[in-house]
């Protein structure tokens, strides 16, 4: 097989994994399929799946390196792009099921509660990605992109920490993609480093 | 000739949810979990459909049909279905997601069972099983139950007022305090077994009334709903109700009832002081940290696009009876 058609490939599965999970999801929704308590699913399965796309996104990297399969690297922006995805309609749900559209309540949800304030701005990071992530916009913004797209380590560890602070007591599942998320760092040290002590010095 | 004057926490046709066509739990999620890719996939989901694939239907708990009188004011009403009430459940003790009490309790042994009444009290006494249901005359309750998380439901519960049961063992003057106890037996309980399921809160639960809320007429030792015994995620066999609080306050499945002179530690609140008081009492104006307690989405039949945001209610709409014993008290400090 080429390497184009492996990328191909690759990105098809990428395409009907992360959909198919999704239109599942609110097919079940609309016929009141999801247990007693659809909003909670919801909110909770797309919150869920967001973080889970954002931690392969970032083991995409280190997995081209260590096989040193370098085609792999091209499937990071369509990987990203749906953590984003999966992001937006955990906030959408958020709003239109939880909040139900009072505005006065969203906002002082976001303002009032840490949580929600700390996964809002790691939304609007990564709404910022998002938007950069074409081509013609990369090639415009020159060095300047990667330094916006380095904010991708900053986002997982504001999602793991919305995540840590919304549950109510058990805290196994938080800590283990604590975990995740600091391992998957690790195989950048030195680049963060780099960039920390940029920041400070 | 009697006449009853409504009061306003008495429930009419606007505040009760519609009957639904409910499809089962188990059809769900095999459902999500085949169609859905593994890596996407939430834990619960993948390991219920793991247990799904390997044809881990065991039998359903059985439950009793009882005798009660009704609760004539709300009978004509509709409630939150019973499908729902019995398969979304807060119960750690067998696992700390929604449907995992459900999935995880049909095995519970509820006979025989020991309710030791005992402490400040001058006739302490053990119900076994048999008397649990025969002790005091059942009567329905229709009340609503406020979930800390912001969700509620309304329940026909059938159970006996508390206040029955203390007058029988004759509280002393040393009586401030009730404390209550749930069942401590890992080995039936997967939760109180393993900490990642069981939430990482401390067992046995333990929650506690002031004596005047316990004698209160509202608060109830439940024993079933739906004109059956109460399924083992609903707390079998026997449960309190605290209408006016939040609802971890109602305590489940419980083997012990202790009169004290002083005031017992509680489960949320040794967790986490902050966030979960003492009192609990339903109280919109007061937010838990995490979560506005202003409003509440009231489950009801509908799908995602029900809207059901309700204003929350102080003491949970049953203020006119419960009120006067937070009388002078800053409600604000005693959350």
């Amino acid at each position: 097989m080429t390497t184009r058609a492996k990328v191909l490939l690759l990105k098809l599965i990428i395409h009907v994994g992360a959909l198919l999970p999704l239109l599942n999801l609110y097919w079940l929704a609309f016929g009141d399929e999801l247990g007693a308590d659809p909003v909670e699913a919801v909110i909770h399965f797309t919150g869920i799946g967001a973080l889970n796309l954002l931690l392969i996104t970032l083991t995409v990297t280190p997995l081209a390196k260590i096989t040193k399969q370098g085609y792999l690297l091209q499937t990071r922006r369509v990987l990203g792009l749906y953590a984003f995805t999966y992001a937006l309609f955990h906030l959408v749900n958020f709003l239109s099921f939880e909040v139900q559209f009072d505005g006065a309540l969203f906002i002082s949800e976001v303002i009032k509660r840490p949580y929600i304030t700390v996964g809002m701005v790691a939304f609007l990071f990564l709404t910022a990605l998002a938007v950069t992530s074409v081509n013609k916009l990369k090639r415009k913004m020159g060095k300047s992109w990667q330094r916006l797209h380095n904010a991708s380590y900053l986002i997982v560890l504001l999602v793991v920490v919305h995540f840590y602070w919304s549950v109510k007591s058990e805290l196994t599942s938080p800590l283990f993609y604590f975990a995740m998320a600091l391992v998957l760092l690790l195989f950048r040290y030195k680049k963060l480093k780099g960039l920390i002590s940029s920041i400070f010095v | 000739m009697l006449i009853r004057t409504p009061k306003k926490s008495y429930l009419n046709d606007s505040h009760v949810t519609d009957e639904s066509i409910y499809h089962d739990r188990r059809s769900l999620l095999k459902k999500m979990g085949f169609l859905g890719a593994g890596a996407l996939m939430s834990s619960a989901i993948s390991t219920n459909a793991t247990a799904a694939f390997f044809g881990d239907d065991e039998a359903v708990f059985e439950t009793k049909t009882l005798e009660y009188s009704k609760d004539m004011l709300n009978q004509m009403l509709v409630k939150t279905p019973e499908q729902k009430v019995i398969s979304h459940n807060n119960f750690y003790e067998f696992g700390s997601k929604k449907d995992q009490p459900a999935e995880l309790s049909q095995g519970f042994k509820v006979e025989p069972w020991q309710l030791k009444i005992s402490g400040a009290c001058d006739h302490p006494i053990t119900l076994d099983y048999d008397d649990l249901t025969k002790i005091f005359p059942l009567e329905e309750r229709i009340y609503r139950m406020r979930c800390v998380e912001a969700w509620s439901m309304v329940i026909p519960w059938i159970g006996f007022p508390l206040a029955s049961l203390l007058k029988k063992v004759v509280p002393n003057s040393k009586a401030k305090y009730v404390a209550f106890e749930t069942l401590h037996d890992p080995e039936q309980m997967p939760g109180q077994a393993n900490r990642r399921l069981g939430g990482g809160i401390q067992y046995p639960y333990v929650e506690g009334l002031r004596v005047d809320e316990a004698m209160n007429p509202l608060t109830l030792m439940s024993v079933g709903l739906y004109g059956k015994t109460l399924p083992p995620q609903n707390g079998a066999p026997i449960r309190l109700i605290v209408p006016w609080k939040y609802g971890f306050k109602s305590i489940k499945s419980i083997v012990g009832i202790k009169l004290l002179e002083h005031q017992p530690p509680t489960t949320w609140n040794k967790l986490a002081p902050s966030e979960y008081g003492f009192y609990a009492n339903v109280n919109p104006e007061h937010d838990h940290p995490r979560w506005s307690q202003a409003s509440e989405r009231r489950i009801t039949s509908g799908s995602l696009f029900t809207r059901n945001r309700i204003e929350t209610l102080p003491f949970n709409g049953y203020g006119e009876e419960v009120a006067d014993l937070y009388k002078g008290m800053d409600l604000s400090k005693h959350y």
